[in-house]
């Protein structure tokens, strides 16, 4: 083993507590508890390795060391040798600030738990002593200990809610943390008051149930974003490239986020380019399908411009990089996305907007309810104690849950049907679009070329060819070589650079190349953009068509969305020519071939203008910008970074199915939504006639408050009553099958590799 | 029921208890891996041979 094939992680690693060094690791191919073992096991046994503990949940390994451990690097390879694929990585600083969150809404919910039930069973008893024999002396015992338990907790699980609605009244606004914050202090005030006056009733109680079950609500919608946002950092750290830089004259293995600019780097045929660079030697044809969507592929040569993310295709390249950080942007498009995110008009969320109509009504009730007493004659005492029971009934329980309950659910219920949420009210702009903008390669195509002309062809002689094609990297026989689910490739299979791939099977040489190498007529299969690949074994011999195709059930997604009301278009980077047939095979007839990203951009202003809500779909960096100007916008798992970061949410897998359950979802969860608001705003116009005629009890006050937020909740699980989904399966499958064939490569950019992953983390 | 004085404390803290013991379980990551928990009682790595 020598250092030139030991990747290097030092970026990744950092010190221990107790001096040794540590580092995390996303690891690809846990589906199954027996990993767990198998896996600390393995990497446990290196020497120097001082700890080693598998996260199931995210799918990560936490390791330390030692200094006797030499190379760090070959904890990766006891991975790859126990069929596992690891990549380094430092959690997203967004994530580790979330997790923190959700300990902290944790440990006030326990808080609040403890208390509510404690205080619950003091009330009980009050409440039943009321109506027997209750000494009062017993009574206000009971209420002073209610209080030590109550203020206490209330001052610690209220934090979250206190510090925003301070935040909000700083800054001259209402948000519904504001009604929530008062009614608790004022409910925890006046029973202090009322106990002082030796009074029958406190609402300790409501109090901190309200607190709870707030709570409840906020930590739910917690653990769902944090456990969208582990997989994303996973799926970010899998798809990172490996460079190899030049260090002097010696090649080393590194991470495509550590070149700076001035490296010099290898890039081989089938490689992804690591970093923007320029070419100092080698020619070569890649392919820029990620970047600007063009189908067609560039010849480049000694001097000219390459972009992260583009293809390699048939030479070996060696790069300049002109801009580190893995992914830079084009200057162009850096701009474009500036204008259109500042011109994105700021929609307002239905929580806020909810909010800002219901918290004036409540005070201004509160305030007319003293008033109206005080006006009929009653003492200040009980004027000022019907009020605050007015705000305590009217706290908003059930409108506090009524949006995050059903998002929570909904999320879920996107998250198993492969969409990854980026934004929390993307739910809501969803629900809202009315048309649909598609890009065309990557987004209605499949990211990777595929054989167009399998079923053509003798399937004897297609498994032939597809295992000869596992030797080659070259991308034309990688997209041959997923026409084979398991096959091994042939031994002694010689890949002669430039040419093709050879082999001796069955006493004849098998090859597989250009036309020339396999002594093979050119032939034109007619198939509109395809490039071919030649095969001979003795007699027989195949052409193999490779072209761009749609995804699998693309039309039938299509029309489904069409039927759902949408008007749709497809507007693409790549020529005329390419675009006609998938306009026509889908049956869009409003398609524009060759379109910039700045025209892309002007299409979705257009559309706006005319009072569209428009949801873009589209995956490479030219479609960034037109993804940041739409309404709303989705992006297969496939795309480029910088477009993936401006995407609402982000689809996984081989279908586009997802982008019309995205949006069935999401109309569903709106309706329900509003169908929540318009629950709590029923309960309140019952309940608060109730408190202003001065009828509440706290024990009253209890059932309502939890009855209505036990209404909402359960109507927000309606959002996932949709039948379970009958095509995960087969998306499973057919991923398992190709991720095999590429999983090693640094194609693995591809979707078949995430949907593994993903469908591992997701399939429970 | 002067017995009330007693129990009443007492209850408290054995509540207090288990609330403790839920955020010290919390503090040292406990919680950080709910499924890979549920697997790991199964493995029979610290059974001696």
């Amino acid at each position: 083993m020598t250092a030139a094939d030991t990747l290097d992680v030092s970026p990744y690693v950092k010190p221990e507590a107790d001096g040794s060094h540590g580092m995390d690791v996303a690891v690809e191919g846990i589906t199954c508890g027996a990993c767990i073992g198998r896996i600390e096991h393995a990497v446990k046994s290196l020497p120097g390795v001082t700890e080693a503990r598998v996260n199931y949940t995210n799918r990560r390994l936490h390791v330390a060391w030692s200094d006797a451990l030499e190379e760090p690097g070959r904890i990766f390879e006891t991975l790859q040798a126990n069929g596992y694929r690891g990549h380094p990585f430092v959690p997203l600083r967004a994530e580790q600030e979330e997790a923190e969150e959700a300990r902290k809404l944790t440990r006030c919910l326990a808080v609040a738990g403890f208390a509510a039930m404690n205080v619950m069973l003091l009330s009980v008893s009050v409440w039943s002593g009321n109506v027997t024999d209750i000494t009062p002396e017993t009574r206000d015992f009971f209420h002073w200990a209610s209080a030590l338990i109550a203020l206490p907790a209330a001052a610690y699980a209220g934090r979250p809610f206190f510090s925003s609605a301070w935040m909000a009244l700083r800054a001259g606004q209402l948000n519904m943390n504001v009604p929530i914050s008062l009614g608790v202090i004022l409910a925890l005030g006046m029973s202090v008051i009322e106990t002082a006056n030796h009074a029958r009733e406190a609402y300790f109680d409501s109090a901190l149930m309200l607190l709870f079950f707030l709570l409840v609500g906020r930590a739910l919608d917690h653990a769902m974003r944090r456990k969208t946002r582990a997989t994303a950092s996973n799926l970010a750290a899998l798809r990172a490239e490996i460079a190899h830089r030049f260090d002097g004259d010696e090649l080393v293995r590194v991470l495509a986020a550590s070149l700076k600019v001035g490296d010099r780097v290898l890039v081989k045929p089938g490689e992804r380019v690591p970093a923007d660079g320029e070419v100092i030697g080698g020619a070569s044809e890649v392919d820029e399908s990620l970047i600007t969507g063009e189908t067609a592929r560039r010849s480049i040569r000694s001097g000219a411009k390459v972009y992260a993310g583009s293809l390699n295709f048939s030479g070996t390249l060696t790069l300049r990089v002109t801009a580190a950080g893995g992914s830079a942007l084009i200057d162009e498009i850096e701009k474009l996305l500036d204008k259109a995110a500042s011109a994105k008009s700021h929609t307002r969320r239905l929580a806020d907007r909810a909010a800002r109509i219901y918290a004036p009504i409540v005070h201004t009730t509160a305030a007319l309810t003293l008033a109206g007493w005080l006006f009929a004659g009653a003492s200040a005492h009980d004027a000022i104690i019907t009020a605050i029971a007015v705000l305590i009934i009217t706290c908003p329980c059930a409108l506090a849950l009524a949006i995050p309950a059903v998002q929570v659910v909904a999320s879920g219920a996107m998250f198993r049907r492969g969409i990854i949420l980026n934004s929390g009210d993307a739910i809501e702009r969803l629900a809202e679009a009315d048309t649909i903008v598609f890009d065309k390669t990557g987004t209605l195509t499949l990211p990777e070329p595929r054989v167009v002309n399998a079923g053509a062809t003798d399937p004897a002689v297609l498994q032939a060819a597809a295992r000869l094609a596992q030797s080659s990297r070259h991308p034309l026989a990688m997209a041959l070589a997923k026409e084979t689910a398991s096959a091994a490739p042939f031994d002694a299979a010689v890949e002669e650079p430039g040419q093709g791939v050879r082999a001796v099977v069955d006493g004849a040489e098998m090859r597989l190349g250009s036309a020339g190498f396999c002594n093979v007529a050119p032939g034109v299969s007619g198939e509109i953009g395809a490039s071919h690949i030649y095969f001979r074994h003795g007699d027989r011999i195949a052409t193999f068509a490779i072209a761009q195709s749609l995804r699998p059930d693309a039309i039938e997604t299509v029309q489904a969305l069409r039927d759902l009301g949408f008007d749709l278009h497809i507007l693409s980077g790549d020529r005329n020519e390419a675009v006609a047939p998938v306009a026509e095979a889908l049956g869009i007839p409003q398609w524009q071939g060759g379109v910039n990203p700045a025209e892309k951009i002007a299409f979705i202003e257009a559309l706006k203008a005319q009072g569209r809500r428009v949801l873009m779909v589209g995956d490479g960096l030219n479609d960034a910008p037109s993804l940041a100007a739409a309404h709303v916008s989705l992006s297969p798992i496939s795309a480029a970074d910088v477009t993936q970061a401006q995407a609402d949410a982000v689809f996984r897998g081989e279908r586009l199915a997802p982008v019309g359950d995205a949006v069935t979802i999401a109309r569903k969860a709106r309706r329900l939504m509003i169908e929540n608001l318009w629950l709590a705003a029923l309960y309140n116009l019952i309940a608060v006639p109730v408190a202003i005629a001065g009828l509440v009890t706290p024990l009253i006050a209890a059932a309502a408050m939890s009855g209505s937020s036990m209404l909402v909740t359960l109507n927000a699980l309606r959002a996932n009553a949709k039948a379970a989904d009958p095509d995960a399966v087969t998306t499973s499958v057919r991923s398992r099958a190709s991720g095999e064939a590429s999983s090693d490569s640094s194609l693995a950019r591809g979707s078949a590799d995430d949907t593994r992953l993903l469908e591992a983390g997701g399939a429970r | 029921m002067n017995v009330i004085i007693y129990l009443l404390p007492l209850a408290l803290g054995l509540g207090l208890l288990g609330l403790f013991g839920f955020l010290w379980a919390l503090k040292s990551g406990q919680y950080s891996d709910m499924e890979g928990a549920a697997y790991r009682v199964l493995s029979d790595d610290d059974v001696e041979k």
